[in-house]
């Protein structure tokens, strides 16, 4: 298949790529070396490969590659100041367990911080109802994040 | 030892920062990039045999390097259950066989360059079949002429009653007292059937492993596994190979409640990898991790349970019918905690009986699945005493208070264990006051015509396998008298790499950044069972505590030569050895470490292995609010109370989000979670959009506290936790619908639909 040539933003580095019409946004960035990014399921339920395009939250596992062209994408790499201080508040209450889907939510978290105003709690979990947890049965995340959020000020 | 400072201590997992950060730490962010793509055909039959396979087109694909068929692999059967060896589930497996027995079971395998190489080779293999009759129904499958196993190479190793010709696993029966004469003796006697289901342990990490040959030609193994030693001596007998020609090697696991204490992805790069000499791997996909896994063993249970008119429960006899599918994995074991978890939670008892039978039908294969038969069969008995209390007109929870097990009791069906702690009388307490039961006991029906009503149920579990796991730590100090820690066990999430961190720390007086752990590797890090049977931090935690004792002992004598006193006269503090009646005299750790490597005859270093001969079971109650509206039999949880004994909690963050996290795997499976085939034995739960997991929005409050006992043969007097936190949802939420509308579910998950029925049906 014909390769596509694309140009567009990763991380804050221009780049640009020639990409198979047929690859999904997932595992490209994987193949770039943007390893946060992850694959939890085929049918866009788990929310683990979510990433920033123009700064709202997409699933990379249900978008082509060719259509970050002319975009800004960002990955949990390029948000590492403040994957680190959002993963301290959910290891405070040991809510990241065993990680996969934390880049994720974290992205998701980053995302929802910028676009609503001192969340409900049931803001908070309609937000980021699409980012599934296996391990943590939710609740120890939602103590993390409200207790992010009252660090920001930022929380009702 | 002195105070302690970490035990009992909320510590950060020490994974934390990489975990949040999104650092490349899993199988497949760490396989080298030119791995060959290695995937499996699946049969579509769920049950045929192979007559004819031709690969010659799927060859001729572009960048495709092999293809495997059953004429291609070794033919010494094995099984894929990570269990300690001699393993109790049968040798029934080959890596590719001629027989397919369930829809999905492996046909070929293929490796190629790339996936799109492989995909398309996929389609291209021609395979005919002669399809067979298939035995779908587990009631029907024992003695059935239709044999899932024909096969003479089947084995079983352990006298578990096993049986291929009569489709059966294991079968078997066990009893103590006199249990017809009881039954005789009661005023009350009900018998009630429950079913439950396969569910899917769905981490959100699948199946995946990636092979290659190292610098000696040896096979290593990286993979998502909780069990690194026994996927080494699986593969060593799947592919034939010497046992030293493998290491297995586990990086991050994203998660595996019992998954992956099952080899199912293992064997397919490993011989790809040993057929081609280059590096491979394998990455389920979540279609195939529910498809072709190890889900939990659908079982009916039938109850029969005695008692007197003033609720004292005499005896119980219970029978379990399990459905290990189609090949054995966990089927003779899973079996067994199906009687021994719940029967014992009450104390009054004067007899039980428990007979079993474990079928193979051709279904997916069943696995381990936290609770592991525990689970099943605690939903059964708690809710036949919640019909029982019913029936006597006796409140739920004084039900439980009358005849619940006590400290200091002898538990005859629990391998006449003494329960040498137990606080369970204080969970039911501590429960029946979170929930308010006394004021919610009565269902109330609110303005908008739905239903609140409350349900409890209690559970225990075990802590390891007792006279079978084997936990090992290796604690050696080195530079600057800093220590490094070698274990086995495997952090799944769960955070076992800290807490033992935290014990060692206590025990050897230090700060937690003074210790490196490393886990686990076989070639490095010493025997262990690996994590299952919520064994980690009771087995492998005492073998840290006995290990850091140990080292103790080689500090003070290293030290005390340094002194040129004797050791009976030297002390160490974590800082440095000194001489009791005159502390100025001292050496410090750091001397005490660069001595053990200069002119040194002795290693400062311990290794040491623990086995249990009992496993203190943890216990607990659960109780659940719901609001059922009778309109539809929608049924919403809106309150979750639970009290843990798990013993001393090592980290009570991170036991506390175990059973957050555990109750709300239970709660998915009360109400949602099922694998449904059709009549062909095609499996429609094959995505996260037929096969529903817990989301935020279907959680509302969860809350945990703890009632902790202090187990004597415990480190630090800690039990388990990791599993027996799944137990209660189940029955506690059937007995609050059964409460609200007074249909009892007996068969999961309770869902609109069957409320709905019930409630026609009244």
């Amino acid at each position: 298949m014909a390769k596509i040539l694309i140009s567009f933003t990763l991380n804050g580095k221009k780049i640009e790529d020639a990409v198979s019409p047929d690859q999904p946004l997932l595992e490209y960035l994987r193949e770039k070396g943007c390893k946060s990014v992850k694959r939890g399921c085929e049918t866009s339920n788990c929310g683990l490969c979510t990433v920033l395009m123009d700064n709202k939250p997409i699933l990379s596992c249900t978008m082509l590659a060719v259509r970050a062209d002319g975009h800004n994408i960002i990955t949990l790499e390029g948000k590492q100041q403040q994957a680190e201080e959002i993963g301290s508040y959910l290891a405070k209450e040991g809510a990241e367990q065993c990680g996969f889907c934390s880049p994720g939510l974290i992205m998701n978290i980053i995302a929802m911080k910028d676009e609503l105003k001192n969340p409900s709690e049931d803001e908070i979990r309609e937000y980021l109802s699409g980012n599934l947890c296996r391990c943590t049965g939710y609740v120890s995340q939602l103590r993390a994040i409200k207790a992010y959020l009252v660090s920001k000020e930022d929380c009702q | 030892m002195n105070a302690k400072k970490y035990v009992g201590a909320g510590v950060v997992k020490s994974d934390a920062k990489a975990l949040t950060t999104g650092k490349p730490v899993y199988t497949d962010d760490l396989a080298p990039a030119d791995c060959l793509i290695v995937k499996v055909l699946r049969s579509p039959h769920a049950h045929a045999l192979i007559t004819n396979i031709n690969t010659n087109i799927a060859m001729k694909v572009p960048g495709i390097v092999c293809v495997l068929t059953y004429e291609d692999v070794p033919q010494c059967r094995f099984t894929m259950a990570g269990q300690t060896y001699p393993e109790p589930s049968p040798y029934d497996r080959l890596i590719l066989d001629r027989r397919v027995r369930f829809v999905g079971d492996a046909v070929a395998i293929v490796a190629g360059e790339t996936e799109q190489a492989v995909d398309k080779a996929l389609k291209l293999i021609k395979v005919e079949y002669k399809v067979l009759e298939p035995v779908l129904d587990m009631r029907k499958a024992k003695d059935n002429k239709i044999l899932v196993h024909p096969e003479e190479s089947w084995k079983s190793l352990c006298p578990v009653g096993a049986d291929n010709m009569r489709n059966l696993c294991a079968s078997g029966s066990d009893s103590h007292g006199d249990v017809d004469g009881t039954f005789a003796k009661c005023d009350v006697v009900i018998e009630r059937t429950y079913r439950t289901k396969q569910n899917q342990q769905a981490m959100m990490e699948t199946f995946r492993t990636y092979t290659q040959l190292d610098t000696y030609g040896r096979l290593n193994v990286i993979s998502s596994t909780q069990v690194p030693f026994h996927v080494r001596r699986i593969l060593s007998h799947a592919l034939d190979i010497p046992k030293t020609q493998i290491r297995v090697i586990k990086p991050r696991l994203g998660g595996g409640f019992g998954a992956k204490q099952t080899v199912v992805t293992e064997v397919y790069p490993a011989i790809v990898t040993l057929k081609t000499g280059r590096p491979a791997k394998i990455v389920y996909s979540r279609y195939e991790s529910m498809i072709a896994s190890s889900p939990r063993h659908s079982m009916e249970l039938t109850v029969r349970m005695g008692a007197t008119n003033d609720g004292i429960i005499k005896v119980i006899d219970l029978y379990t019918l399990s459905n290990t599918g189609a090949f054995g994995e966990h089927g003779p074991t899973t079996v067994g905690l199906s009687a021994h978890k719940p029967i014992p939670l009450y104390g009054k008892q004067e007899a039980f009986r428990f007979t079993w039978d474990v079928v193979y039908t051709n279904t997916l294969s069943a696995g381990a699945y936290r609770g592991y038969g525990a689970t099943q069969g605690i939903f059964a008995v708690e809710s036949t005493v919640n019909e029982l209390a019913e029936i006597l007109n006796i409140d739920p929870v004084k039900m439980r208070e009358i005849n619940l097990v006590r400290e200091g009791q002898v538990m005859h069906a629990y391998y006449g264990e003494t329960a040498t702690s137990c606080a369970l009388d204080r969970c039911v307490e501590r429960v029946k006051n979170m929930i308010d039961w006394d004021k919610k006991a009565k269902p109330i029906t609110l303005p908008n015509g739905k239903i609140r009503a409350v349900g409890i149920a209690m559970a225990m579990q075990g802590s390891g396998i007792s006279n079978v796991d084997v936990g090992s730590v290796t604690i050696r100090m080195g530079d600057d008298g800093d220590y490094n820690m070698l274990i086995g066990c495997t952090d799944m999430g769960t955070g076992c790499d800290t807490i033992l961190a935290q014990m060692a720390a206590d025990c050897l007086d230090c700060d937690m950044k003074n210790i490196a752990v490393y886990a686990s590797d076989t070639d490095v890090s010493p025997y262990d069972s690996g994590s299952y049977a919520s064994a980690t931090t009771y087995v492998t935690g005492m073998a840290c505590v006995k290990a850091c004792e140990e080292l103790r002992n080689k500090i003070l004598l290293t030290g005390a030569e340094m002194l040129k006193v004797n050791v009976d006269d030297v002390d160490f503090d974590g800082q440095k050895v000194y001489v009791v009646a005159d502390p100025e005299k001292f050496v410090t750790r750091k001397q005490v470490g660069y001595k053990g490597q200069c002119f040194s005859n002795r290693e400062l270093a311990a290794t040491v292995s623990h086995s249990s001969p009992t496993s203190p079971p943890p216990f607990m109650a659960g109780a659940a609010e719901i609001e059922l509206d009778p309109e539809t039999g929608k049924v919403e949880l809106v309150d979750y109370c639970a009290a843990v004994d798990c013993g001393t909690p090592i980290n009570p963050n991170l036991a506390r989000v175990q059973t957050e996290g555990g109750l709300v795997q239970g709660i998915g499976m009360a109400l949602y979670e099922d694998i449904i085939y059709d009549e062909k034995g095609v499996n429609y739960s094959n995505s996260f959009m037929q096969y529903k997991i817990p989301s935020r929005l279907d959680i509302n409050k969860v809350r945990v506290e703890f009632e902790s006992s202090y187990e004597p043969s415990g480190p630090f007097g800690a039990k388990s936790i990791g599993e027996v936190v799944i137990n209660t949802p189940s029955p506690a939420i059937a007995a609050a619908v059964a409460t609200a509308c007074g249909v009892r579910i007996r068969e999961l998950p309770i869902t609109a639909e069957k409320i709905v029925i019930g409630l026609k049906n009244k």
